[in-house]
């Protein structure tokens, strides 16, 4: 898809206003998922606002974030990064045969007190 | 007084105590919970998308159900609540609710009023209340709140407390007759779903929570969601974890009946 329809797509999913951001990083400083993601929130809203969205589709930060909010309510300009990861991942995994977990995957993943919350929960944020 | 009462999926299966002491103790406390007929699981995480119609039509379906019957909404589970308070919210908006209701074959308008256990306990009962029901005050019990995220974020939405600084649970916890402990990470993630396919990134996260409680001096962290709860024992938690719904039903001398 084109670059700027892309982006259109991923602000009308979100809501989000990456145009608002002044880079101050608060959203990545506070991010539990800080280390595990190869791109940060500030990189995504950054990223998004430029039209470079290609490389965060395919990254594994997509499924890293922890949907959290914790970006989305110390964020001083109501950015809402959280929203915007979860477009981009929706926007990978709504692609015919993009799931990121089938439900083959989940024998060998489980234990005997894993929540039944854990599942579905996964399961919405990782497959269509 | 009655309300409606949503459980969820995991409430009757992990996490059985978490429903059936929250039971118990509203019983002792004169409030009875309603459960909703045939509900279907919330989905354990709200989807920020605005497009996205059919992950919101299991919560709208209980809302609606409650506003038919007249009651207001009771959940226990950190995760419904936040599910069904952001769809709740999410409803408010006339042009999203005219899709979702088209789909529903019903008119919803986002006007149930929804309480989280611990609100209700506070802002319904009321704490000075539950504190005269108290029969075994947990007396010198050093308990660190967890809050989580899902209690306290977006704030604009669940407006439960403060989000940085809370205190229900902390008041809860007085009013048992316990001493609340502070520490910094009560109000951080434990990791939560990421523990299915990355335990490395959860045990990071649950340990940065879980032992900030131990250094702070807590003998015990309480909890209102299974996830929490499951990510903290799991990746070796040197204290026990426990529901505050146990904790309730102890104080008020009915865990055992
Ligand atoms: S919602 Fe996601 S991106 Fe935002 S702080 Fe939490 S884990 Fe990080
Ligand atoms: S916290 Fe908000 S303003 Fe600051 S970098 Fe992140 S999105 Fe931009």
């Amino acid at each position: 898809m084109d670059n700027n329809l892309l982006k259109e797509e991923l602000i009308r999913i979100s809501g989000a206003k990456p145009v608002k951001c002044m880079s101050c990083g608060k959203c990545s400083a506070t991010c539990p998922a800080y280390e595990q993601m190869e791109y940060h929130p500030h990189q995504f809203v950054n990223m998004i606002a430029n039209g470079d969205i290609e490389p965060l589709l395919n990254s594994k930060s997509i499924y890293k974030c922890l949907t959290c909010f914790a970006c989305v309510d110390r964020c001083p300009r109501g950015v809402e990064p959280a929203k915007l990861v979860e477009a981009v991942r929706l926007v990978s995994v709504r692609k015919q045969g993009n799931n990121h977990l089938t439900a083959n995957d989940i024998p060998q993943l489980l234990d005997e007190e894993i929540p039944q919350q854990a599942l579905v929960s996964a399961f919405r944020k990782y497959t269509k | 007084m009655k309300f409606s009462y949503y459980p969820g999926c995991t409430l009757k299966n992990k996490a059985k105590d978490l429903d059936e002491y929250a039971r118990k103790s509203a019983l002792a406390l004169g409030v009875e919970l309603e459960e909703i007929e045939n509900w279907q699981c919330c989905g354990g995480v709200f989807t920020t998308a605005k497009d996205e119609i059919a992950t919101k039509l299991s919560s709208v379906r209980a809302l609606k159900q409650a506003q038919d019957k007249g009651y207001d909404l009771v959940t226990v589970c950190s995760a419904c609540h936040n599910v069904i308070k952001q769809t709740n919210f999410a409803m408010q908006d006339e042009e999203f609710a005219s899709k979702v209701n088209n789909y529903n074959g019903e008119v919803y308008d986002g006007s149930t009023k929804v309480y989280h256990y611990l609100e209700l306990l506070r802002d319904v009962i009321g704490f000075d209340k539950v504190k005269e029901k108290v029969v075994n005050p947990l007396k010198g019990k050093k308990i660190a709140p967890y809050y989580g995220c899902l209690l306290l974020r977006p704030n604009g939405v669940m407006k439960m407390d403060d989000p940085e600084n809370p205190k229900i649970m902390e008041d809860f916890i007085r009013a048992i007759g316990a001493d609340p402990v502070y520490y910094a990470n009560r109000n951080e993630c434990c990791g939560g779903y990421v523990a299915l396919e990355d335990a490395e990134q959860a045990k990071q996260s649950s340990n940065r929570v879980s032992n900030n409680a131990v250094n702070c001096g807590a003998e015990v962290i309480v909890t209102a969601c299974p996830l929490c709860k499951y990510n903290l024992v799991k990746n070796g938690s040197k204290i026990p974890v426990i529901y505050f719904t146990e904790l309730l039903a102890e104080a008020l001398g009915v865990k055992e009946n």
